[in-house]
Order: structure tokens, then sequence, then C-alpha cells
């Protein structure tokens, strides 16, 4: 047997783009059905999970799937906002713990969270290195940022400039970095975490400029009435929180009716979650209170339909493939015909033949599905990371 | 070494009758089967190795009656005891020369692929001056060195009996007489018969006998 193993190995050696290509497509027409399966399964399981640990959330009305989507994942497009004061309703209620969320800028383009401390207990987020978040402008990083862009503790973050164009909008913040959190294998670990009001400051609705009643800071003066003070525009503001001009951070308005993403609704109990969602029932309200789980349960059953025409198409292929597979061995018997004669002439048994051919073909089959395997593996082990770039993206 | 008794060969088509009435060759003979193209001198060979049988008549090679045992077992006795030069070689283009020569082990668990035969095939191709070609594919080498390695596989086993198709057609002088000197003397000092066929009469007087199969056609009514 190892002889005719040798000799199939030498043939195939020899041939080797024609093996080459054979074993690929042979790999391909195993592995995408099957990496398809694998990948489809660990993201039912991935968005399974991460909705069976969220009782309820509440957003403006809108799409289920896009408010779920970015509450749980931060990904996807941005539902319509609603106002803070949304979350204070919610605790006043006193049914239920409520955690908001506001998930609009990125800083290269992983997302920041401005949330609470409540959503750190809430999903049992553990800092690793460094310290939890203690004022304005501090924030922490998900294991899986913080290691693919290399970060430590006391290192600076910038946020992102929404449009580069518009000189109204969003200006970058430079945050401190004070902690990176244990890697959880869930979405937490592909995103920063702010302080809501940090996110506030991104957004502009907060801000913090030299003191206008100081000597030095008269030619930025554009006008004074009384003791109301009106700015020109060479007034520096600032783009960094920092413990020497935190003091002059304030915010205008009321923020109360400053905008969040979302609040999640931790509920005592089963009976405050159907009083709390009672609530959001009347025809005028303005809001949606989500069972996350239900969303997510719905769109892995268009997903599974999806998959399964998908499949249903693939394996039309594979076949197609493996047929026109089949030909080509088939075609490189008959070129050979000449050789088998001369085999048969020299005495060769036909037994030690037919192992000399199936051997051939066992070893492009073998190799193909060795391959196959290692791609499916490597599917398995990247899918949460591929996963979640996908619905981050 | 060869009987051959009331043989009578016709291939399907019918297009090609051989028949030999009785020919017979002693061991260690170097014989030459001669006649026109056409006359049957490679369905002769291919008659004495067993891979074709006749509708008529008997061979034996040694005491073996070749024509009266099974396919199987036919084949497994050319592969131990038949060396086969054929005229086009029949080398396989993606192994290596000395892979080549080596075949009949890789063929047959009977002959086992030792040391010493890697040292007489090596041996062989020094004789022929090949030895230094022995890892090269059969592909990079010209007609007469692809002769030659078709013939270090015919020997290489030792074979009691060696059938040469041609084996010097087509090949410059400087091959021809490497091929031949190598043919005669190993079979010569074994004691192996050889039977060739050859159209050059260059070659004809060092065989004997000569067996001229347009006699047979003519002794047959």
């Amino acid at each position: 047997m190892r002889d005719v193993l040798y000799l199939a190995w030498r043939y195939l050696a020899y041939h080797r783009s024609k093996t080459a290509v054979l074993v690929l497509s042979i790999a391909l027409i195993l592995y995408v059905p099957t990496g398809l399966r694998v990948l489809m399964r660990q993201a039912r399981q991935e968005l399974t999970a991460r909705a069976s640990s969220t009782p309820l959330v509440i957003g403006a009305r809108g799409s289920p799937l896009e408010l779920v989507l970015k509450a749980l994942y931060a990904g996807g497009q941005n539902p319509p906002l609603l106002r803070y004061a949304e979350a204070e309703r919610v605790a006043r209620t006193g049914l239920a713990q409520a955690i908001p969320l506001y998930i609009r800028y990125h800083a290269q383009g992983d997302p920041i969270v401005g949330t609470t401390l409540d959503y750190f207990a809430f999903r049992g987020l553990r800092i690793e290195e460094g310290r939890q978040m203690t004022r304005l402008g501090d924030c922490v990083a998900g294991a899986e940022v913080a290691r693919r862009r290399g970060l430590r503790p006391q290192d600076a973050i910038l946020s992102s400039a929404e449009n580069l164009f518009d000189v109204a909008g969003a200006y970058p913040l430079k945050m401190r970095l004070t902690g990176i959190l244990a890697p959880t294998g869930t979405p937490d670990d592909r995103v920063i975490f702010a302080d809501v009001k940090t996110t506030w400051v991104i957004e502009g609705l907060a801000h913090g400029h030299e003191d206008l009643g100081r000597p030095e800071a008269a030619r930025g003066v554009l006008e004074r009435q009384g003791g109301k003070v009106t700015g020109n525009a060479s007034v520096i503001e600032y783009n960094e929180v920092t413990d020497d001009n935190i003091g002059s951070f304030h915010f205008h308005g009321d923020p109360a009716a400053y905008p969040i993403t979302a609040v999640i609704a931790v509920p005592r109990d089963e009976k405050a979650a159907t009083l709390l969602m009672g609530r959001y029932q009347s025809a005028g309200e303005p809001h949606q209170i989500l069972r996350p789980l239900e969303v997510i349960e719905e769109l892995l059953e268009t997903v599974l339909t999806v998959e399964n025409f998908v499949v249903a198409a693939l394996v039309l292929v594979g076949a197609t493939t493996l047929a026109t597979a089949a030909l080509v061995f088939l075609l490189s018997l008959r070129l050979r015909r000449r050789e088998m004669e001369t085999l048969v002439r020299l005495g060769a048994s036909r037994r030690r033949i037919g192992a000399l051919m199936a051997s051939e073909i066992a070893a492009v089959i073998g190799t193909a599905a060795l391959l196959a395997g290692g791609l499916t593996w490597a599917t398995a082990a990247a899918g949460g990371d591929l996963l979640g770039r996908l619905v981050l993206h | 070494m060869i009987r051959i008794r009331d043989l009578d060969f016709t291939y399907p088509t019918g297009e090609f009758r051989l028949r030999v009435p009785q020919l017979s060759l002693p061991p260690g003979s170097h014989a030459a089967v001669v006649g026109p193209s056409g006359s049957g001198k490679t369905t002769l060979l291919n008659l004495i190795s067993g891979v074709l049988i006749p509708q008529a008549g008997r061979v034996w090679v040694g005491e073996l009656e070749i024509t009266s045992i099974e396919e199987a077992a036919r084949r497994a006795f050319r592969l131990r005891h038949i060396g086969m030069v054929f005229q086009e070689f029949e080398l396989l283009e993606y192994l290596t020369v000395l892979d080549n020569i080596l075949l009949p082990y890789r063929l047959s668990r009977r002959l086992r692929l030792e040391p010493a035969v890697r040292r007489r095939a090596e041996a062989l191709a020094a004789r022929v001056a090949i030895a230094d070609k022995l890892h090269r594919h059969v592909d990079c080498l010209s007609f007469g060195e692809r002769q030659r390695v078709g013939l270090c596989r015919a020997l290489v086993a030792e074979p009691r009996l060696v059938l040469a198709d041609e084996p010097t057609a087509g090949l410059d002088p400087a091959s021809k007489a490497l091929v031949m000197e190598a043919l005669l003397n190993d079979t010569h000092s074994r004691g192996a018969t050889l039977v060739t066929v050859t159209h050059d009469a260059e070659l004809l007087p060092r065989f004997d006998p000569l067996i001229d199969l347009q006699s047979f056609a003519e002794a047959i009514p």
C-alpha cells in the first residue's frame, strides 16, 4: 500500500496545479455550506444569549429591530432618539431600574456607549486593568478594543468628528482612558464606555471654555450687559476635560431634554415587567417597550428561512461542481489509458491499478475535506468576532 | 525456456492472424524476431508474455504454461519473471528516472524494494550512462536516454526472460550501442533468455536463432 500511495503522491505532486485547483474547488464546495451553518449557529447563540440577558428595552417609536440591535450590540442604524427624561420616568415608577444608553459617536470606528455605572453592574463587567471612570471625560475600553489598538490605562482616546465640513457639528473630544474591561465574549468587548454626560459633551450640549470674567480673557468678550457676558468667536473652548478645567464645563438647558438612544429597564420581577409594559401600550404613546428576545427570535426566523434558501442553492452549485470534478477525473483516466496499458503490460494487477487511481482520488478528496474542516474550524473560532464586525458595521 | 505449439491468434477485429506451428528457444538464448512490418512480431512478444492469449495453441515460459493460467497469475508471473523493453519506452512522466527504473518493485508485493535493489538500479544506470540523471523527470531526457531508462526498468528485477520490442529503433549510434551492449551483456551474464524484435540488419549477427515470421506464414497452407 505504501508503494501505491507513493506513486499516487508523485502523480499529484507532478500535476500540482491541476491538483490544487481540484482540491480548492472541492474544499470550497464542502466548506461554504458547513461554514455558513456554523456561523449561523454561532450567530443564533450569541444573539439569543445577549437578548435573553436583557429583559426590556425602551426607545422612541420606530423599527424594533434597529432599536434592539443598537441597544444590545451597539450596531446597525441609528434609531430615533428619545429624551433622557424617559429614563427618569421609568426610575420614578419604582418598577424597574433604568439604565440610559446613548450610542451615536465613535472613536476610530469603535462605538462609544454613553451610560451610567449601573450598566457595568447589570452586565457584570469587571475592570481588569486600571480603574473605573470617575469624572466627565473618562472612559473605559472593552477588552477587544484595547487588545486591537494596544491601549493602556492613561492613554487618550479621541472621539471621531461626525462630519468634517459641519462647523456646527460635534468636535472631537480627547477622553482619558482609565480602565480596560475583562473579556466577556459579548459585544461589550468591542466598544468604549463613557458616562452619558461625556457623550453629551461630544455632542456639544455641554462644554468648557476659558472664564470670561477673568481679565486675561477680555479679548473674548463680545458684550457685557449687567452680569451677563456674551463671548465672541475667539473664546477658547476646551477639547479635553482636565483637573484644571473641569470646573468650567457646564450644560446648557435641561439635561432631562437631552437625547439618548434607549433605556434598558431591569424590572424587579415579572409582575413589575408586565405593569411597566402596560404603561407603554396606549395609542398616543411616543415610545415603545420591547422584550429583546422576542425581536431577535423574529429576526432569526427570517434569517433561518433565507439561510435554508442559500444552503439549497449552495447544494445545487456543489452538486454541479462535484459532477464537473468527477468528469475531470474520468477525462484524466481516459488521458492516462496508455499509462494504464503500460502498467498492465508490465504486470500490475487490476487491484493495484485500481488502488492507485482510488488513492489519487482519495488524496484529493481527503485533502479537500481537511482544508474544508480547517476553514470551518477557523470560522467557528473567529465566528463571534466576525459576527460582531458584521453587526457593528 | 520458451516453447510454442500450434499457436493460432487472431485479433477480435479479424484483420490479422498469426500462426506459429512450433518454436523452441533454450534457456540463455539470444533470439531475434524478424519479418516485415505487420507480420506479427510485437504480437508474438505479447503472446509469449501472456498479455495476449491465443485462440488455439499453447505457450510455455520455463515450466509454466502461460496459456493455461488465469490473467491475474499471468500478470504476477510477468512482473516477476519477464522484463519488457518497449519501442516507445512507455515511461511514466510523473516519476523520476530512478522511480521509473524501480517501478516493477512498486507494482508487486513479491518484489521487495531493498537497498540492494536501489544499488542495482544505480549500477544499471551507470552502465548505460544515465547515472547523473537519476533524480530528473523523464521528460527532461533525450530519446536515447529514455530508452536506456526503459532498459534499466526491464533488467532491474533480474528477470529470466527479457522481451525487447525494437529497442534501438530511432536511436543515435551511441545510444544504440549502449542499449545493445547492456541488453546482451546483462542477459548473458545471468543466463537469461533474450527475445528481441528488430529491423536493424547490423544487429542480426549478434543473435541466434533468428525467428523469421514470414517463414511461418509461407509454411502454413
